[in-house]
């Protein structure tokens, strides 16, 4: 069988998986809908009120009515409603994730562009004092959490320059680009922060493999200007690492970089899922799992 | 690479600085930012802090708790308990109107009681109401609960939005919870869950003009952020709820924060049923260890006081009388020798994840106050659901709590203190005298006997130590210099942003 046949016989296995997965866990957590939505004042709910209550979120029946119920429903192409919002989880779904793909390829092109310079200049000036400061920024950015980045950019801005991207009320791409960009620019950068460490490391070690080569040694000395040499014959194949860990990398970023989400208030995936968790809206943790599962 | 980044950020906080010139703020729109959203609509099912937040400013119960903690008008205008203490009888407001302008009815309060008293509601506030037995409405603008034995508390948890006045139409309908419809002074226009609410002022509103146009309350997670969106001057007014943010307030000088002492209380439960702390003389060893102004000033950096059980200012005594509220480590030594445990015990405690935000650092502290009598103490963290699951089955040897405080002590203990309180298996203790205090506090309607009791309450339940009271802490908002009149209320109530103006 080759490669695309056997991922597309497997995949609906995995995602099935992954599903009683998902659903089997989020019940297990201790807590649910009613304590949730209570707290401690759930202690003095009469058992017909819980009852009550158990009914309205769907509690009452089997795990395996439950989940049998939600299969049938997905088959159809319905996720279910979320208790949170009052809607059909799709929906929930479908404008949550155009932010956090907006995010993702932002914070990409951030890191593409920061990183694969600085690699190449560190790795064409090798062991020289530049070289060792590109090498100590891209340690510090890749070690540095993204909740640090992002509170001291917030900080920064909010107090020595007195302004701040707005918070808290997200204009959609299609709305009004402009003001979704001043949005997204900051997390972005604080995302691609990290990830532009990264690629700055691969693409200076693979230049520097590569640049080591025979046919490299081959070109100079057919008389090949340097600058043609690096960008020409060197970085493409260079890049073939860095290619595969950003694609790796834009994975994680799609299953919702929840930290910089919440920080930054963004109405994301991330966020909505970890919402979703703190507030055990079953249906909407487990078609959101599921979705950001079948995206990545 | 420092260089890039740092152009890029100079670039963004160009394009930030056009886009603030290019869309000013709307001048009487309130904006507001609060970092844990509304978890639903239905007035009378909820209880989370920010859901009852929200709900105060759409809808209103028949009467309200003023910023003094007295009973004031809102639907109803005027109250008054029969002779015998066994009918309790309202005259509504004749001028209250829900936000649609059909005026508010005998008959939608008589509906509103009958739904939380419905157990298929699955209302939790129901508890404070079973004395009500049946409701009359003799004429258009009164109405009568008459109940089954005399209850001083029921009006003050009348004055909760747990017992707000709904609409009767859209009780029948079903659709409390998924439409909002009240008599407060706004009307949510949208509530995007965790993100964002957009209210506007109820025009039909009994309680006058409203300061501004409405206002705009947004997410934002992270209190850092909120600070900085407070600086930044995106928001103009803001709940906060780490002590350790709310301290950094006053150092902005166009910031004001407003600290407003709660009724809710942060305690130290025992587990007086199992082990070592069955003994009476362990527990008061535990009270007597515990330095209770150390943990504040540790934990909470001081930003709060030292309370016995009753928080309420018509109620509270100085607690320094009580048992060991002067901490007293030889006594407490003592006192565990005498109970066969000098060699000390193992226990632990269940504490949650950022509710409160100081929880870790109190366990932290406690653990170590502890140590200093052999207790040896782990802390066991967890998130908040998986704290409140086992905190309502009991199961724990301690638990760092902060608990709600009501402006009556009957309603705020007696699902603990008395024998059939739906929370007695939480207490884990009670005895006769507790239960009969509780009682007679129920039924007495003298004010001045009613203080007699509850401090007699007070005095016995911190001698037995079945719980360690701490302190009360604050209830904070901030706010801009833009912002002017608010008025805060002990029970966290923001009803006076209702009188609130927004200036340039």
């Amino acid at each position: 069988m080759n490669y695309l046949t056997r991922r597309l016989v497997t995949f609906p296995v995995v995602m099935l998986g992954v599903s009683v997965l998902v659903f089997v866990s989020i019940r297990l957590v201790p807590g649910d809908a009613i304590t949730a939505m209570l707290g401690t004042e759930a202690g003095l709910l009469t058992p017909a009120q819980r009852a009550s209550l158990e009914t309205y979120f769907g509690m009452d029946q089997s795990w395996f009515g439950q989940y049998w119920h939600w299969l049938g429903g997905v088959l159809q192409g319905n996720l279910g409603i979320s208790v949170t919002y009052g809607r059909p989880v799709l929906d929930v779904i479908l404008r949550v994730f155009p932010l956090t793909l907006e995010l993702a390829l932002l914070s990409m092109i951030v890191a593409l562009a920061v990183g694969l310079p600085a690699g190449v200049y560190a790795a064409t000036h090798a062991e020289r004092p530049s070289d060792l400061i590109v090498r100590i920024v891209a340690m510090v950015g890749q070690s540095t959490p993204s909740f640090v980045v992002a509170l001291l950019a917030i900080y920064a801005l909010s107090v020595w320059f007195g302004v701040l991207p707005a918070m808290g009320t997200f204009t959609p791409l299609w709305e009004d680009p402009l003001k979704n960009l001043a949005q997204m620019i900051l997390p972005a950068l604080t995302l691609g922060f990290a990830f532009a460490a990264a690629v700055t490391r691969i693409s200076r070690s693979a230049m520097l493999d590569i640049l080591s080569d025979d046919y490299i040694r081959t070109a100079r000395a057919k008389g090949v200007p340097a600058r043609s040499v690096i960008w020409h014959h060197a970085l493409p194949n260079a890049l073939i690492p860095v290619v595969t860990v950003s694609g790796v990398e834009f994975g994680y970023l799609l299953g919702g970089a929840v930290i910089v989400e919440q920080v930054f208030a963004l109405p994301g995936l991330g966020r909505t899922v970890l919402d979703a968790i703190l507030q055990r809206d079953y249906a909407l943790v487990q078609g959101a799992c599921c979705s950001s599962r079948l995206i990545s | 690479m420092g260089r890039p980044r740092f152009k890029n950020l100079v670039s963004a906080v160009a394009v930030a600085a056009a886009l603030g010139a290019a869309f000013p703020a709307t001048a009487a729109t309130l904006n507001m930012a609060w970092s844990q959203d509304a978890t639903g609509l239905d007035p009378h099912k909820q209880t989370a802090f920010s859901s009852l937040r929200l709900l105060e400013l759409v809808y209103e119960p028949l009467v309200r708790t003023d910023s003094d903690l007295n009973i004031a008008p809102a639907v109803a205008t005027s109250w008054e308990f029969s002779e015998d203490g066994q009918t309790l009888t309202f005259k509504l407001d004749a001028d209250a109107k829900f936000s649609n302008g059909n005026k508010v009815m005998t008959s939608d309060v008589k509906a509103s009681f009958e739904r939380i008293l419905n157990e298929e509601t699955g209302a939790s506030a129901r508890a404070n109401f079973l004395s009500i037995e049946s409701i009359d409405t003799p004429d258009d603008e009164t109405v009568v609960f008459n109940l089954s034995q005399p209850d001083v508390p029921l009006l003050t948890a009348m004055s909760s939005i747990n017992a707000a006045i709904l609409p009767a139409g859209l009780i029948e309908a079903g659709m409390i919870g998924t439409e909002t419809l009240g008599s407060g002074p706004f009307v949510l226009d949208s509530w995007e869950p965790n993100s964002r609410e957009v209210l506007s002022v109820n025009e039909n509103w009994a309680g006058g003009a409203v300061g501004v146009d409405g206002i705009n309350i947004s997410v934002l997670p992270d209190e850092t952020a909120i600070l900085a969106a407070l600086r930044t001057d995106q928001v103009d007014f803001a709940l906060i709820n780490d002590p350790l943010v709310a301290t950094l307030v006053p150092s902005n000088p166009n910031l004001s924060l407003n600290r407003e002492p709660v009724l809710n209380y942060h305690v130290l439960q025992l587990n007086a049923e199992e082990g070592a702390m069955t003994e009476e003389k362990v527990r008061q060893a535990i009270s007597c260890a515990i330095d209770r102004q150390d943990v504040l000033d540790a934990a909470l950096l001081g930003e709060g006081k030292v309370t016995g059980p009753l928080t309420m200012p018509a109620y509270a005594s100085d607690p320094s009388d009580l048992l060991c509220y002067a901490p007293d480590l030889e006594k407490a030594k003592a006192l565990m020798a005498e109970a066969g445990y000098e060699d000390g015990f193992s226990a632990s405690v269940i504490a949650a994840t950022g509710e409160p935000p100081t929880a870790a650092a109190e366990a932290q502290v406690i653990q170590s106050q502890l140590a200093e009598i052999g207790i040896d103490l782990e802390i066991e963290m967890m998130e908040l659901n998986v704290y409140i699951d086992r905190w309502l089955k009991g199961d724990f040897d301690m638990a760092v709590a902060l608990n709600g405080g009501r402006t009556d002590p009957y309603t705020m203990y007696n699902r603990y203190w008395t024998k059939d309180g739906n929370l007695a298996h939480v207490a884990h203790y009670g005895d006769d005298m507790l239960d009969s205090l509780m009682q007679q506090g129920r039924v007495e309607t003298d004010p001045e006997k009613r203080k007699e009791i509850f401090a007699e309450f007070s005095k016995h339940i911190t001698d037995v130590s079945p719980w360690i009271w701490l302190y009360t802490g604050y209830s904070y908002t901030a706010a801009n210099d833009k912002v002017s009149g608010f008025e805060a209320n002990p029970t966290g109530s923001l009803f006076g942003l209702s009188a609130v103006t927004v200036g340039e």
